[in-house]
């Protein structure tokens, strides 16, 4: 059984006199502990949506839950707030894009981390504040004793990050979300910090979910990717075999169309057309039919299949009807190989 | 003739301390000695991390931030020895393309007031019947249709409204744009639709780029000469090509070995060289070379009295420009890299000191019990 075994999920944003909004539809994912997991997509494809449901940070006024979330064999979806409050911190925790918004600016970067350790691993003030200090110094802070009398602001982008991931890793969870961790930060940084993620999956052996729109970085740092569009999982695969063999227009059009810094340029980068903006319901054909260069007419012809480009040991399972590569329409019938 | 030319350009802004008598007790050097010279119809790509003085130094020559010293030539004309009517002529020929199209573009005014508002502003002749014609052709060249007109900059989405701060910086026939981090603010799939553009452009009317942006591998795609700053200066400079080929200074090298690239093979086999800290502050920034406290080639004698100047290397690599003392002996691999511990690198604001041994003790400490990433030599990892 995996760690975490997400299935069927969706979330549904409703608002008087509009019409309901499907931001996350029918996603299915594991992760396994001391596995990282990339959820790639561009704005609004429901990345960050689909991580906040698995926190169970949605509003719960709005937002309609479906499909249900498994952490460890505990069933989060239909659990009260009061027990996912002990969840949250203590099991999964998070790490967010901006550390200077999800950090309190008016209490010390101390108050802040023995917070967490006196709420849920139940230590005492000292020793919060001793195993505070060893949780800066295990993220890679100089001086960690001076840096827990310090404010937020008083720290660097990259600092701040740090001490973002100290305080997630506190209660040594078992699951580590991380939100577009590095986009807040300059690339020698964000070399750092994916430094320091990963090094802390290997030693703990928690799993982590990568959210993120930086390719390069699941390149690096994750073991399976799954690729979402608008609100679904359009591709997923083990990261070697996503990147080798991309095979929906997407990802493939995705990856083609970012310049590289180690290839010597072409004269114009491949472009997908159009916008996020032009797309057509799940329900009622392919949502990127209208940006796709291999459209036929049976990608309109009701929710796309999922074919498996992969085998029952590396599964590929690719939301299309006409795959790069393939060259059979997959239909219903000859979907799984 | 280069088109522009930037001469020791300098940009420092007034740290004032007092309540009554504002002193001025420091400078925060921003832009420290800027050379650059832009050919016409070509891009110079100018990169670097935020904090490094790239944006005002983009800002600086369009003088819309008032250099402290320096020049800047375009055209065989000195812009800083201008008054302000002449100037205001002179930025005809020179216009910016921001990184947010959403804050850079009135939200209420229509496409049609926003583009013409620039050919009123500089009295170009042809009326509004002129003027409606010139704005139909420029949507026509940044692939928009006419129909938009009548709408506003909210109800275009970001890579469209992109096309429209371009649109409007081409509105006045300029000879030079400045697009500062021009596709940074777009998702993936439409940067390269925008970047393409600003190609297409290119070719079609001559225009001569600085673009200025931090990510390498869009600079590296669209720029015939790059400059890599750090701390207010150029730290290198070199044909695109040569510089990714064979970076010279330390520090562009561990920029770019730190740029991840979506290929789990290669990011499987890079060598990664890993800086420790952070930009030290420009209003203190460290003696001799600015880079001598994170390099990890950094050698006991020079590095920290000395502050190199760009200088080109005509036997190894001609046309190709290092501020390093030592880029020869780097190159032919007589230096090798070494650890730069992060305490020696900790961004220390002006007037406070820490107590070095303190520092030491701990991070040693922490070196030994194995929860710190080495500062590592590349190959590391």
């Amino acid at each position: 059984m995996s760690l975490l075994e997400v299935r069927d999920l969706s979330v549904t944003f409703t608002r008087s006199g509009q019409q309901p909004v499907r931001a996350v539809d029918g996603v299915t994912f594991d992760v396994a502990a001391g596995q990282s997991v990339g959820i790639v997509g561009e704005s609004g494809s429901g990345k960050s949506v689909t991580s906040l449901a698995v926190m169970g940070l949605l509003p719960a006024r709005g937002a309609h839950l479906g499909g249900t979330v498994t952490l460890d064999g505990n069933e989060l979806t239909s659990m009260d707030q009061r027990a996912l409050r002990d969840v949250r911190g203590r099991d999964v925790a998070m790490i967010f894009q901006d550390p200077m918004t999800s950090l309190n600016p008016v209490v010390t970067v101390g108050r802040q981390l023995t917070e967490v350790l006196t709420r849920h691993a139940g230590l005492r003030r000292g020793e919060a504040k001793a195993e505070a200090e060893q949780l800066l110094r295990r993220v890679g802070i100089p001086d960690p004793v001076r840096r827990l009398g310090e404010y937020p602001h008083q720290l660097s982008g990259g600092m701040r990050q740090r001490v973002m991931i100290a305080i997630a890793i506190a209660c040594r969870p078992k699951l580590l979300i991380a939100d577009e961790p590095t986009t807040a930060l300059d690339v020698t940084i964000q070399a750092q910090i994916l430094d320091l993620l990963r090094n802390l999956v290997a030693e703990s052996g928690c799993g982590m979910i990568m959210i993120t729109h930086d390719l390069g970085v699941v390149a690096g740092l994750c073991d399976t990717v799954h690729v979402m569009y608008s609100g679904r999982i359009v591709e997923s695969a083990g990261t070697k075999e996503l990147f080798g063999r991309p095979s929906h227009p997407y990802t493939d059009g995705l990856l083609q169309s970012i310049p590289r810094i180690d290839a010597d340029p072409a004269d114009l980068l491949h472009t997908i057309p159009g916008s996020a903006r032009d797309t057509v319901p799940w329900d009622r054909g392919c949502a990127f039919q209208p940006r796709c260069e291999r459209a036929v007419d049976e990608c309109l012809a009701g929710p796309p299949p999922v074919a498996e480009l992969g085998t029952p040991i590396v599964p590929h399972p690719v939301r299309c009807v006409r795959p790069v590569g393939e060259d059979v329409i997959v239909h219903e019938g000859n979907v799984a190989r | 003739m280069s088109l522009l030319e930037v001469r020791d350009l300098k940009v420092h802004f007034p740290i004032k301390a007092g309540t009554l008598l504002q002193r001025t007790v420091g400078a925060v050097k921003a832009v420290d000695g800027v050379d650059l010279d832009v050919e016409a119809g070509t891009t110079f790509g100018l990169v670097g991390e935020s904090g490094c003085g790239k944006s005002t130094l983009g800002r600086a020559i369009m003088r819309l931030t008032e250099p402290t010293s320096g020049s800047v030539t375009l055209d065989g004309q000195d812009i800083l020895a201008l008054g302000e009517r002449k100037m205001r002529a002179v930025r005809r020929q020179f216009q910016m393309v921001f990184q947010d199209p959403m804050a850079s573009l009135d939200p209420r005014q229509s496409v049609e007031s926003l583009l013409t508002e620039p050919l009123r502003a500089h009295k170009i002749p042809g009326g509004s019947a002129g003027h409606a014609k010139r704005i139909r052709e420029l949507l026509d060249v940044v692939g928009l249709p006419e129909s938009v007109v009548h709408r506003y900059p909210h109800e275009f989405s970001g890579g469209q409204r992109q096309r429209l701060g371009i649109a409007r910086a081409l509105v006045l026939n300029p000879a030079l744009i400045i697009a500062d981090e021009p596709v940074s603010a777009l998702d993936v799939s439409i940067q390269a639709q925008v970047i393409n553009l600003l190609k297409e452009l290119q070719e079609r009317f001559s225009l001569t780029y600085v673009v200025i942006a931090h990510d390498l591998a869009v600079v590296r795609h669209i720029s015939k000469t790059v400059a890599v700053m750090y701390l207010g200066g150029i730290v290198e400079q070199a044909p695109a090509a040569d510089l990714y080929k064979q970076p010279l200074h330390p520090y562009t090298k561990a920029l770019m070995s730190a740029v991840p690239v979506p290929d789990p093979n290669v990011e499987e086999s890079r060598s990664r060289i890993l800086l420790q800290g952070d930009l030290p502050s420009p209003a203190n920034p460290p003696s001799g070379c600015r880079f001598h406290t994170r390099c990890p080639w950094k050698q006991a004698t020079k590095c920290d009295t000395d502050r190199p100047a760009l200088r080109e290397l005509p036997l190894v690599a001609p046309g190709h420009k290092v501020a390093c003392h030592y880029a020869e002996d780097i190159l032919a691999g007589k230096i090798t890299p070494h650890d730069v511990r992060p305490e020696d690198v900790e961004l220390v604001p002006a007037g406070e000191t820490t107590s070095g041994t303190e520092a030491a003790a701990d991070a040693t400490e922490a070196h030994v019990a194995g929860g710190l990433t080495p500062g590592g030599p590349p190959g590391a990892h």
